[in-house]
Order: structure tokens, then sequence, then C-alpha cells
């Protein structure tokens, strides 16, 4: 019982991380139909601007993690969408796919060759220690990641539910010519949403990488965990992300203790089939025409 | 196909027959992963550039071929009858995953792939007993027909061209079948061809079940030539370098998977003097060539052309009048 509480913690901590990627990934398709399969490579780029603040420039922690925010929203956000995004829209999906993922050879192979190949330590934000509760030796890491996570996610809700801007950011996901007409200025919403993703994407690496280390290939497991997360949760919904993403977090842990550690990364990839074949539109999806 | 086309055709084929001729091993080595990379990105051509759908498990259903072939030459089984139960198996596997995939959104069958050549990459490495592990299998014999043997790697070359051009001829007429032309009316405007009785559903599995199976005859062949396979030659990178043949060379374009083929291939060697930068540079290059040309290498070339190309020009007098 103490093992499988301390299994479900760590789960929804790794899992809340996840759902940060996959809501960043679910926010670009319905803004502007881009599947974007740099998002793992996002996820590990900003970690390595903050160590560059922090042992090239010599800045304290948190204005280097400041810094790293500030260059991945110029170059994750505003550069990706006004240089790869933008001209390629009128060319259809797959132009677009193809350039994301050699976008994301060129993130990894620059951070391999400028940096280095090896594991970075990344420190910590959260102190390392461990308390007991239940018999279940909990980490305030863990809880730390998971309550700064939902705060994100929350706070992003509220802002597109309850605010004029993210009112009208969902007016132009769900219908641009409409919402152009209304006075809406979709590109500055579309513009936004790649902001949002940017900066999604900064927390989730400043919360993983003191887990994981900074390495260059961390964006391949991250990028095809957050996929899973938000086709099984539901493409076309920011809880659907949440959801999966936790939903995976804690089937990866399960998994790697009840089923055997070879076939541990084999389970989100059995759900993420599962998934499809069962209930195409996710668990908290809704159906969506078919677009032939 | 025009007087010109055949005579460079013939030209092609005359340059693929003379090329090694006095090479060393190396060469002769490229030009046949060349050859059988071609047949694979062929194959992935009709699913992607004639049907519309992406598929990131080409190099999934070359490990399929490659495997089956291997397991079976070894245990004294000829390779001919080795390479059929590969290209049958690549086609079933193609079937069972694409059957679902395609019910729903049309992305969705390149998310059902991704995880295919990942559990497959697993299955492979995790699996001991029948695929050697991570060690992989070793030792395949080379094919020999009628007393015929392919053993050196000259013979090997013209074998895997053989290979290579019934493989072509083959695509060429799925093309021009009736078939392949209810492909490219899926392609152009789906919903018309719909209106016209075409089952869309059907033709897109099955240009994706016949897409595998290139890859199946791809893998067959990769088998002897390396005479040595492990889980690593057919992870998820090398499916997106396929993919990357197909978009570079120019999808839905006849010629174009072969083009991609050799700039994949061959780049890395003429950008070796870069070392460690090889890979940022390609990936830039394919970033940009997205940015500006997005039907590939074979899209570019026709823009040029058509920029070059001396314009009939409407009399000028004619539009004053109209506009009178």
């Amino acid at each position: 019982m103490a093992e499988l509480i301390q299994i479900l913690v760590s789960g929804l901590a790794a899992g809340s991380i996840y759902a940060l990627a996959a809501v960043g990934f679910t926010l670009l398709w319905q803004a502007s139909q881009t599947i974007n399969f740099a998002q793992g490579e996002f996820v590990m780029l900003p970690a390595f601007f903050v160590l560059v603040g922090m042992t090239v420039l010599g800045l304290p922690m948190w204005p280097a993690i400041g810094l790293g925010l500030v260059l991945s929203l110029l170059i994750l956000g505003v550069a990706f969408k006004r240089l790869i995004v933008e001209p390629m829209l009128p060319h259809g999906t797959l132009p677009l796919v193809i350039a994301t993922i050699a976008l994301g050879l060129l993130l990894k192979e620059s951070v391999k060759e400028l940096y280095g190949a090896t594991a970075q330590p990344f420190p910590a934000v959260f102190p390392q220690t461990v308390f007991n509760v239940a018999g279940a030796s909990v980490s305030i890491q863990d809880i730390g990641n998971l309550v700064v996570s939902m705060l994100a996610i929350g706070g992003l809700q509220l802002f597109l539910n309850r605010t004029r801007t993210g009112r009208c950011m969902q007016a132009s996901a769900q219908n641009p010519a409409v919402a152009e007409i209304l006075g809406v200025n979709v590109k500055r919403m579309v513009m936004y949403t790649f902001l949002i993703n940017a900066a999604l994407a900064t927390i989730a690496s400043v919360l993983i990488s003191p887990i994981y280390l900074a390495k260059f290939s961390n964006g391949e497991t991250l990028g095809l965990v957050a996929f899973i997360a938000a086709i099984v949760g539901g493409f076309n919904q920011i809880r659907g992300a949440l959801v999966g993403g936790l939903l995976i977090g804690v089937i990866d842990n399960l998994s790697a203790l009840y089923i055997s550690a070879e076939y541990r990364s084999a389970m989100p990839l059995i759900l993420l089939i599962a998934i499809i074949l069962l209930r195409p539109q996710g668990l908290l999806g809704t159906p969506e025409g078919r677009t032939v | 196909m025009t007087k010109l086309q055949a005579i460079l055709v013939a030209l092609g084929v005359a340059i693929l027959l003379v090329a090694p001729v006095g090479q060393g091993n190396y060469i002769i080595y490229t030009l046949c992963s060349w050859l059988l990379f071609s047949i694979s990105a062929m194959g992935l051509n009709l699913t992607l550039g004639y049907a519309g759908q992406v598929s990131l498990a080409q190099a999934a259903f070359m490990g399929i071929g490659a495997y089956v072939t291997a397991l079976l030459t070894l245990s004294g089984i000829h390779w001919g009858f080795a390479t059929v139960i590969s290209i049958t198996s690549s086609f079933a596997v193609g079937l069972v995953l694409g059957y679902p995939a395609l019910r729903v959104q049309h992305h969705f069958l390149a998310f059902v792939t991704l995880a295919f050549n990942t559990l497959l990459f697993l299955v492979l490495r995790n699996e001991e007993e029948i695929t050697g592990g991570s060690f992989g299998l070793v030792g395949m014999p080379r094919p020999s027909f009628f007393g015929i043997t392919t053993d050196s790697n000259l013979s090997f070359y013209y074998f895997s061209l053989i290979c290579f051009l019934f493989s072509a001829g083959v695509m060429w007429w799925i093309l021009r079948s009736p078939w392949g032309r209810a492909f490219k009316a899926l392609r152009e405007n789906p919903i018309r061809a719909e209106s016209l009785g075409l089952k869309i559903r059907r033709q897109t599995l099955l240009a994706f079940a016949i897409g595998s199976a290139f890859g199946g005859f791809a893998g067959s062949l990769q088998a002897p030539l390396v005479q040595f396979i492990e889980p690593g030659s057919f992870a998820l990178i090398h499916s997106l370098k396929l993919l990357l043949m197909v978009v570079v060379g120019g999808s839905g374009f006849f010629f174009g998977p072969m083009l991609g083929a050799a700039v994949v291939i061959l780049l890395p060697e003429v950008l070796r003097f870069t070392e460690g930068y090889y890979l940022i540079i390609y990936s830039f290059l394919v970033i940009v060539l997205m940015v500006y040309s997005p039907n590939g290498l074979i899209g570019l070339g026709h823009k040029i052309i058509d920029k070059l190309r001396p314009r009939h020009e409407a009399r000028r007098d004619m539009q004053q009048g109209a506009q009178l």
C-alpha cells in the first residue's frame, strides 16, 4: 500500500509535467493546425538557456530562469511562428510536419554540438527533502512539481475562459473567419498561442530537468509522451491533455513496478493504439467531423 | 511516356549498369544501399505522395522484411521464397495497422505508425531468443539463382539493380493502372473522387499496405547486403530519414524518391568536412527547402524551369481593348 501511494505520487508529478507539454501541443493544433513534432525539443531547450545563463553569464538561478523564459518566448514562440509556421500554412499540413521534424533535429543537434553531449546537472527548484505519509516516502520535489503544473494549467484555463483576450483566442481557434469579421485580430491571437506554448515548455523544462538531468536527447521521449497524452485525453480539449498527461505518468510508473522494465516504455504506446481503436476522439474529446 | 523521357530512362539505366565497374567496395556498397532505400522510399511515396497519408513506420516495415528474410534464410530456406513471405507479412501488417487508423481523421495514421515503429523496436530488442536482441543476427547467406551466386559485391549490385528496376516497373504499372489513377484522384480532390464512386478508405488502406510491402521488399534485400541486422537499424529515426527522402526529392513525383534517396545518402559524404555539424546543416536545409518549395527538389526544378521558359505573351492591345 505504501509502495502504491509512493508510485501514484511520483506518477502524478511526472504526469503533470507531461501535461504541460501536451497542453501546449493541443493549443498549437487548435490555433493553427500545426502538429508540432518538435514539441519534445521545445521542452528540452529552455533548460539549456537557463544553464547558459548560469554558467556563461554567471547569473543566479532565478534571473537565469527569467532569461530562459525570455529566450524561449523569442525563439520558440515568435521566431518559430514568423519564420516557419506562417510561410508554410497555405501549403497544408504535410510540409509543416516535415519542417517541424527537421526543426526538432536541428535543435537537438545544435545543443549537442554547441553545449555538449553529456547529461548536465540542473539546479533543483524545490528542496529534495523526503517526508513520510502513512509509511510512504513522498518528496517535496514531487509535490512542488504537481502544484506548479496544476497552477499553470488552471491559470491558463481561467485566462482562456474568463478574460476577453482568452475568449477571443477561443473564437479564433473555433472559427477564424467569423472571429475576423467580429473584429478579433486573429493573427495576434495565434501569436499569443505560440507564446503560451513557449512559456509552458519553459515551465516543464525547469521542472523536469532536475529529475532527468538536462540532455540533448531528452526531447525524444518527452515529445512522444506529449503526443500520446494529447491523443489519449482528446486532441481538442485542454482538460483532455491534462488527464492524458496524468494518466500516462501513473501508468508509466505502475508498469515499471508491476510489468517488466523492458516493456515499460511500451505501455503508453499500447494505450495509444487501444484509444485510437476504441475511442478515437480521446477520453474527454468531442468527435470532430472527418476531414478526408 | 514521351520519346525524350524514354531516352532519358534508357540513359539512366545504362549509367547504373556501368557505374560500379572498377569502383572500390565502399562505393559499390553505397550504390547498393541507395538502390534499396530507393525501393523503400518509392513505397512510401505511394502512401505519402499519392494517397496523402503520413506513415512514420517505413523503417519498421523494412525491419519486418529484413528479420523475416534473415530468420528464414538462416534456417536454410531459399531467399526467393523468404522474400515472398517478407513482402506478404509487411503487406498484412500494413493492412492490420492501417484499418483502425484510417477509420478516423487522416493524421491518426502518423501517430499509430509512430507508436508501431517504437513498439517493434522494443520487441526486436527484447525478444532475444528469436531476434538475437541488441546483438542482432549475423551471417545471412547471399542468394544464388540456378548456380549463379551473388556473393561478390559487384554481382550483388547487379542483383539489387534488377530488383530495383523490377520494383520501379511495378510502381510505374500501379500508378498507370485504374487503381493508381484512383489514388491520384483521391489526392487531387477526395470529395469529387468519392462522389464518383471511389471507396476512399479502401483505396487509402491499399495504398498504405502496398507502400509497406515495398518497404518489406527493401528490407529483405538489406539482410543479405549488410549480412548483419540489429534493432537500431530500424528505429524511428530511420523512418524519419525515409520520410525526408520522399519529401526532399518531391513527394508525388515518380522520380522524387530516387533523387531524395541519393541526396540523403550522398549528402553525409559531401558534408563530411563539416564533421559534427552535418546534421545541423542538413536539417536547416530541409526547413529552408520546405518553406520555399514544399514540393521538394523536383518541385523546385519545375519552378525554376517555369521562370526561365519563354512565355506566350498576350497581345497588349487586346488587353487595352477589353478595358474600354
